[in-house]
């Protein structure tokens, strides 16, 4: 085993200092280390998308970083996205259109689409697809992610009119 | 009493599109799937050292040098595993004792402190084999002189409708002969013979599969899993092990996703050997993506080959059939998917002369399983292309040949069951006009073609004929409902629907429904297992039934402190109301504490606890030589979908622009849920069609990740998908309903291929239709101008 890493990172707008194995996965850092257990692990190649957090804002896989690459970054992931009691509206639009079965992948899509709904609400139908077509779903056929997607878009953008 | 919640009148929710129950926790990242259960510092890790071989001889085993690995703990064999395993046959070990069958049987269980330890001892563990002949293809199996996978078949354990044939590779040989197929064939104005072929393909949950076990001291054991089947798990985990099922506890949290791979025992038998080894310490198996694709079950491959005769008026006189399913190395549910399809082998036609042999066949390739739609995706591929192929021939308009030779209701069926109340016809012309059938689309490019094709479906849950589920409900203080099932929420919101059901038979508003999940073998009434597309008829029926013995115990109650007759009670919203008086009384406190009686004559009641249960009690045998029988399975749900895609001839690529489908549900509980089932079944119908396939060489797997394996994306999905609900009562389903969750994906693949043929005048009959096939297809062939 290789020497453990001092690690300070910012997650969900807490400051954690943590000392770490360097072959550590970002994604088991979240998992166990943090016991924030919203973000799930799929495929641990990259491509299944269950397991994106936001990293400087940014939507990545935390399964192909390693934990001490997040030394003085700031994550995101699910939990910080809405609280039971005031949900985010892209939660509530999945909860309301249908968006998810199983819920394993749901968190990936809520952290890929979530930077794309807060750069523009104004998505087109190839906007839409697209901000969804990392991210792998076995149950739902996409089709109810997209409504859910949309439905969000106009949630926020009538949010920030008011 | 008065019972506004009779099966013919429809209470809210029942019909009601109601958010799901679990939606709140999965959007929040709260809801626990097997994975995300801490267990502290003294969790141990198990990895597996699986065969590298298709199949060959275990000569040597020497575990010396990873037991010697500072931190590994144990390391297991197949030695310590003596009893054979399996659901309706037991072929197989937890850990191979002589020989293994297919590259990844599990040979030796290492556990360490750490993954990444158990993942190094897994590499010093040495194993010696005798390489054996593989057989890599059905029809090779069937050979008398192939390499005999089992040679103990004969010994194995089995149910009395499965039927393995010791000397030979075959498990199970299902046969139907009704009528007279040779002397038919000489009536018939057209015969077509064609051969048809499906290869493995994996469920691709998103949640790979993970268990963890442990053993206490007092020699109890429990398992943590992501399971379609805890109930069934104990059983042949204890049936194994000769233990008592109560002496095992298995705790299944949510599933991400399942499609039958998480059905009966895979991964969890690894973890329960493993953790025997070191008594009071917890062990986890996690399957990796790559072990996922060719170590967990598979979709069984099959040959099909099909012979329909008809006459010139287009009326269907016969039809002979022989599948040979590639049933792998074992067989869990392998030989019930060959009975399956031998006993729905004509699809949802009416024929007189059929001839069927159902062949499942050990292959030394990944185990078989059931796979969304127990053998009916397969099956169809052939019987939906070759009925269009004799529809062309009888130069008949395929929707109305379909129409002419479906089976409706009180026909008799292939293996001579009347057919209960069916809307497959309704479904037909729904989705005829849904897609605009008969009229010619624009393609939007030069380059292009663009067709339609339809295909019809049906398919029984498949299941012993005895299946059970059982239910309870209590209430709480402040009235609302705790519903215990043994069902598993897998994302096809078994919960939500069971939620419905009991709210409405109760009386009480959905909101106040809460599910005792998650399932725990210990706490949880018993369930069969969760598959088959069975819960919302089977497991909805012992809600309602549970939800009746409270109702009923609730209005005893009030009727003794009002001194009221229970025929003038009723439970509405929530509340008891009598009818005669108008008098009205809240259902908190009282359904913990009971009434105190009238003229200070003591109490009435106690904490309200109802319990329910339901078994089919009228499913029959079927005959060994004919396959015949009264009624072979529950019901069947039937349906119908059409597709209307182009192909670009430069590329062979196909791109699915509308897909229209109607299923008879029989009472849709829950619409939005029935529709979203729809499009995820469709979505994975167009996945295995135009893309999936396991690629092996001499037995040896190849693609084992996502890249190499690609599933549908939001990329692939139809520009629209057009869901039809119909509804025609099932007799003895709650309120009507019958299951609906695998059937969307069995037309699919045979609708694209029909319409394929539609735009390019070309047939494919081995899956999938890749851009490359079709493309190199149309090279070869030419596409019709």
């Amino acid at each position: 085993m290789s020497e453990a890493m001092d690690i300070t990172v910012t997650v969900n707008g807490e400051v954690f200092q943590k000392t770490i194995e360097p072959r550590l996965l970002l994604s088991d850092f979240i998992r166990h280390e943090l016991n924030l257990s919203g973000t799930h692990v799929g495929c641990e190649h990259g491509v299944c998308g269950a397991c994106t957090i936001l990293f400087d804002g940014m939507p990545v896989r935390s399964c192909l970083m390693f934990a001490v690459q997040a030394d003085g970054h700031e994550i995101r992931t699910v939990e910080d996205l809405g609280t039971m009691e005031n949900l985010h509206p892209l939660q509530e639009a999945f909860q309301e259109a249908h968006a998810l079965q199983c819920g394993f992948c749901t968190s990936g899509f809520l952290m890929s689409i979530l930077p794309v709904l807060e750069g523009t609400t104004d998505l087109s139908e190839e906007d839409l697809k697209r901000a969804m077509e990392g991210n792998l779903c076995r149950c739902t056929g996409y089709q109810h992610i997209r409504d859910a997607v949309q439905l969000a878009a106009e949630k926020m953008s009538s949010g920030s009119e008011s | 009493m008065a019972d506004s919640r009779d099966m013919k009148t429809v209470p809210s929710p029942i019909g009601e599109s109601v958010p799901r129950i679990d939606a709140l926790e999965k959007v929040t990242g709260e809801a626990l799937f097997t994975d995300d259960l801490q267990f502290g510092p003294g969790l141990l890790y198990g990895r597996v050292v699986r065969s590298p071989h298709p199949h060959a001889l275990i000569k040597r085993v020497d575990v010396s040098k990873a037991l010697a690995l500072p931190g590994v703990r144990a390391v297991v064999t197949g030695e310590e595993c003596e009893e054979h395993i399996g659901l309706y046959l037991k072929d197989r070990y937890i850990f191979c004792r002589d020989r293994v069958r297919f590259v990844g049987d599990p040979v030796v269980g290492v556990v360490a402190t750490t993954d990444a330890i158990a993942e190094e001892a897994c590499r010093l563990v040495e194993v010696d084999y005798e390489v054996l002949e593989p057989v890599v293809n059905p029809l090779r199996g069937m050979d008398p002189d192939a390499p005999l996978l089992h040679p103990d078949l004969g010994t194995y354990g089995v149910v009395d409708f499965i039927d393995p044939k010791p000397g030979t590779n075959v498990a199970n040989h299902f046969k139907v002969r009704k009528g007279d197929v040779e002397s038919a064939w000489k009536e018939c104005e057209v015969i077509v013979e064609r051969e048809f072929q499906v290869p493995h393909v994996q469920h691709v949950p998103i949640e790979p599969h993970v268990a963890v076990a442990q053993f206490k001291r007092v020699g109890k054991i429990t398992i943590w899993s992501s399971s379609q089947s805890p109930f069934a798990q104990r059983n042949l985990i204890a049936e194994a092990l000769g233990i008592s099922q109560s002496d095992i506890r298995v705790i299944a949290p949510y599933v991400g996703g399942g499609f039958g791979s998480k059905a009966g025992v895979s991964v969890e038998g690894t973890a329960v050997v493993m953790a025997r080894a070191v008594p009071g310490q917890p062990v986890k198996v996690r399957l990796t993506r790559e072990e996922e694709f060719f170590c967990a079950f598979v979709r069984q491959g099959l040959i099909a080959k099909t012979k329909v005769g008809a006459k010139a008026n287009g009326e269907i006189l016969a039809m002979k059939t022989n599948y040979y399913w590639d049933a792998g190395a074992y067989t869990e549910y392998g030989v019930n998917i060959t009975r399956a399809s031998g006993y729905s082998s004509t699809g949802p036609y009416r024929i007189p002369n059929v001839e069927t042999d159902s062949y499942c066949v050990y292959t030394n390739h990944p185990v078989g399983g059931p796979m969304r739609g127990f053998g009916m995706p397969e099956i169809h591929w052939g019987i939906e292309q070759i009925m269009d192929i004799v529809a062309d021939e009888l130069g008949m308009d395929k929707v109305e040949f379909r129409l002419k030779n479906c089976l409706r209701s009180g026909d008799a069926n292939v293996t001579g069951m009347i057919m209960h109340p069916i809307g497959l016809t309704e479904c037909i012309e729904k989705v005829k006009q849904a897609i605009d059938w008969g009229i010619q689309e624009t393609p939007s490019a030069a380059h292009k073609l663009r067709g339609k094709g339809l295909a019809i479906a049906w398919k029984a849950p498949a299941m012993p004929p005895n299946a059970g589920s059982s239910a309870w409900l209590r209430l709480n203080e402040d009235a609302t409902v705790s519903l215990g099932v043994g069902g598993q929420e897998l994302g096809q919101g078994t919960f939500t629907v069971m939620a419905q059901m009991a709210a409405a038979a109760l009386g009480v508003p959905f909101e106040w429904m809460r599910i005792s999940a998650p399932v725990d073998t210990k706490y949880s009434p018993y369930e069969w297992q969760t598959v088959a597309s069975r819960l919302t008829w089977s497991m909805g029926n012992a809600v309602v039934a549970a939800a009746k013995d409270a109702r009923r115990q609730i209005l005893e109650v009030a009727a003794a402190h009002w001194d009221e007759d229970l025929e003038h009670l009723d439970i509405r919203d929530g509340q008891v109301i009598s009818y005669r008086t108008e008098e009205v009384m809240p259902l908190e406190k009282m359904v913990v504490y009971g009434l105190p009686m009238p003229d200070d004559q003591g109490w009435r009641g106690g904490p309200i606890i109802g319990h329910g249960n339901f078994m089919p009690s009228y499913v029959t045998s079927l005959s060994n030589e004919t396959g015949q029988g009264k009624r072979a399975v529950v019901h069947y749900t039937t349906g119908c979908q059409a597709v209307d895609l182009e192909v670009d001839t430069q590329t062979g690529q196909i791109t699915i622009l509308r897909v229209a489908s109607a299923f008879d549900v029989g009472k849709a509980i829950n619409p939005d849920q029935v529709r979203v089932q729809m499009e995820g079944g469709i979505v994975q119908g167009i996945s295995t069609a135009l893309f999936e396939s396991l690629q092996y060489k001499d037995g040896v797997p190849h693609a084992s990740n996502f890249t190499d394996y690609r599933i549908a994306t939001s990329e692939d999905m139809p520009g629209e998908i057009i869901s039809i609900i119909v509804e025609v009562p099932q007799d003895d389903g709650p309120w009507g309903a019958r299951g609906v969750g695998e059937h969307p994906m069995i037309p699919t693949a045979p609708a694209i291929a029909n319409a394929v043929y539609d735009a390019v005048g070309i047939r494919i009959f081995e899956m999938p239709l890749t851009a490359e096939k079709v493309f190199l297809a149309i090279q070869d062939q030419g596409a019709k101008s």
